[in-house]
């Protein structure tokens, strides 16, 4: 093999397999609808996401399993615990620990971005995830 | 050796910040690394999340300093010629370097967007783009203005410009949060898994060609094997994020068949140096920098090849999906790949540099340096690699709550904290080195 020849042959790799790749991210979007239900994604559900990044959750949490590894995974948390249990940990976090003496910072929510992010990970609860955790612990 | 050009010279600066930020990173890294043995230091005043984001920053700031700078560095000997502008050089290294301190200081106060890794606030991206392309400016006014094209200025060329593209996905925030998470891999696994290998792979040609004195010819046909196997695997091995976010099933059969080759490259990488080591011309004198080039070969096939395959099949990652195996991976493998090749470069560079040419000190604190900092990180790997399976079988086979399988971890967590403290020492001898040794060399003899 030349130089010439293992070049082309990187161009001709790069270009079929990124036509590829453009091609099942078409695909992706439009299985988005069904997967996610991008309809239940309310005024409420959004600002609940700008109240998840406003305090960097993701990075002690994981929501998905991607994140930090640091505390809990919250994408199935309403399963797992319930509506009740995420806001009393939202309203009483560092008064508290949890489990263990680590503890989440409290963020002194108002009422309403504690509503908001409970619609958030409500929302995130419904989204197909190929049947992901194995368990509900996450 | 002496450097050819004088323009190179622009490039120093880009290595001393580059070795602060390291010294900066690895500080932050101990103090999470301790607070999962003791939650309650420093807590609330730097919280784990704040730490870690502060401590993932600085990895990636310097590792692009150093990238920068080894481009500045090995250019004019490559296209044969001086930097189009140094003076752009300079200005690009005051705003790269004040925008980065700002972010980790505003990091502090809270001032940030709240997205993994991607947390630079909308200003400090924005000061990040035009920093890159007056970068890339000046790197394609340089190849236009040199006598010669090279492939490897070609190749990393082509990793710059992916760099930048890529980034500009950071700056969509879809509010459903599956878009959101599939855009953001197109930022930071395209980085890692995509053109920054790009970027990997033409610094370590042009190191294995200046340190075994090889045939440019072989060195380039190698550089375009490895890089095509990088985006033939790595483009569509993107999929092994889509397992389990929201995304269509049928990325578990793309993603699982084309990750799993991701560790081609990386294998060739290895073979690539030992081949070029054993048809050497000569014996390079610093042999220093010949062991870090090694060393970013094997390092990162371990770390990013070896470790990455261990958990990129669907049916093992459904289990270990955002587990510490995970952690596990990154460290060895970031380690690995990026942060010892901008070691390699900055061994073989700096002292080419200084005051002093031609006079490479100090070779037995930077191979001393290389060992204790490897062989920590290898074992920092393996305890994460530990407390993950520990947190696999609990959790996920066994369905114990997450908080309760961390009490099973802490001796894993205590013997990573070891090898963070180990490493630690060893990056203090190297930076004592890098800082001291070789200066007070050049002002005795200057």
């Amino acid at each position: 093999m030349t130089k010439t020849s293992a070049r082309n042959m990187f161009i001709v790799a790069t270009v079929v397999v990124s036509a590829v790749f453009l091609y099942l991210t078409y695909l992706s979007h439009m299985a988005f609808p069904a997967k996610t239900h991008p309809e239940n994604i309310t005024a409420q559900v959004a600002h609940g996401k700008e109240v998840w990044e406003r305090h960097a959750c993701i990075d002690c949490h994981t929501l998905l399993g991607e994140g930090a590894y640091y505390a809990p995974e919250l994408g199935n948390v309403i399963t797992r615990r319930g509506e009740e249990f995420v806001r009393t940990v939202l309203e009483t976090a560092a008064v508290q620990g949890w489990g263990t003496t680590r503890k989440m910072p409290q963020f002194d929510l108002s009422k309403q971005d504690i509503d908001d992010l409970v619609e958030f990970f409500k929302w995130m609860n419904q989204v197909d995830t190929n049947n992901w955790p194995p368990n509900k612990e996450g | 050796m002496k450097y050819q050009f004088e323009s190179q010279r622009v490039s120093y600066p880009y290595f001393v910040a580059a070795m602060a930020l390291f010294a900066a990173q690895i500080l932050f890294g101990l103090v999470i690394g301790a607070q999962y043995l003791w939650p309650d230091l420093l807590f609330p005043a730097i919280p784990f999340n704040i730490g870690r984001m502060i401590h993932i920053n600085l990895l990636v700031v310097w590792l692009i300093f150093g990238f920068m700078g080894a481009a500045y560095y090995l250019l004019p000997e490559e296209v044969e010629g001086e930097i189009y502008s140094t003076k752009l050089a300079l200005v690009q290294f005051w705003m790269f370097l004040v925008g980065g301190a700002t972010a980790i200081v505003g990091y502090l106060f809270g001032w940030h967007d709240g997205r993994e890794f991607l947390e630079q606030p909308f200003l400090i991206k924005v000061a990040i783009v035009i920093v890159v392309l007056m970068f890339i400016f000046n790197m394609i006014m340089t190849m236009i203005k040199g006598r010669r094209r090279t492939s490897i200025s070609i190749v990393l060329l082509t990793g710059f410009l992916g760099l930048a593209v890529f980034y500009l996905f950071a700056f969509y925030k879809p509010a459903n949060m599956t878009v959101d998470k599939y855009y953001w891999w197109f930022v930071v696994h395209l980085w890692v898994e995509g053109v920054w290998e790009l970027i990997m792979a033409a610094l370590l040609s042009f190191l294995l060609i200046k340190l075994t004195g090889i045939d440019r010819e072989v060195a380039e046909k190698w550089l375009y094997v490895i890089v095509g196997l990088t985006f033939l695997t790595g483009i569509i091995g993107t999929g092994h994020h889509y397992y389990w976010i929201g995304t269509p099933a049928f990325w578990h059969t793309w993603g699982m068949w084309f990750s799993a080759f991701e560790i081609l490259p990386f294998a060739a990488m290895v073979a690539f140096s030992f081949k070029m080591i054993s048809k050497r011309a000569r014996n390079h004198p610093n042999r220093a920098a010949v062991l870090w080039t090694i060393g970013a070969a094997v390092l990162s096939f371990l770390g990013a090849g070896v470790w990455g395959f261990m958990h990129t099949l669907p049916q093992i990652n459904f289990y270990t999906h955002g587990t510490q195996i995970t952690a596990s991976h990154g460290h060895l493998a970031f380690y690995g790949a990026y942060a010892v090749i901008v070691l390699a470069m900055t061994s073989y560079a700096v002292p080419n540099l200084r005051k002093t040419t031609g006079i490479i000190t100090h070779q037995k604190q930077e191979i001393f340096a290389f060992w204790t900092m490897a062989v920590s990180m290898i074992f920092i790997a393996l305890s994460l690699t530990g407390a993950g399976i520990v947190q696999v079988y609990l959790q996920r086979v066994l369905g114990m709550p997450y908080m309760e399988t961390q009490s099973y971890m802490t001796v894993f967590y205590a013997i990573r904290l070891f090898f963070g403290v180990t490493f630690a020492i060893g990056l203090a001898v190297y930076l004592y080195d890098f800082f001291f040794n070789g200066s007070s060399k050049s002002l005795k003899q200057g």
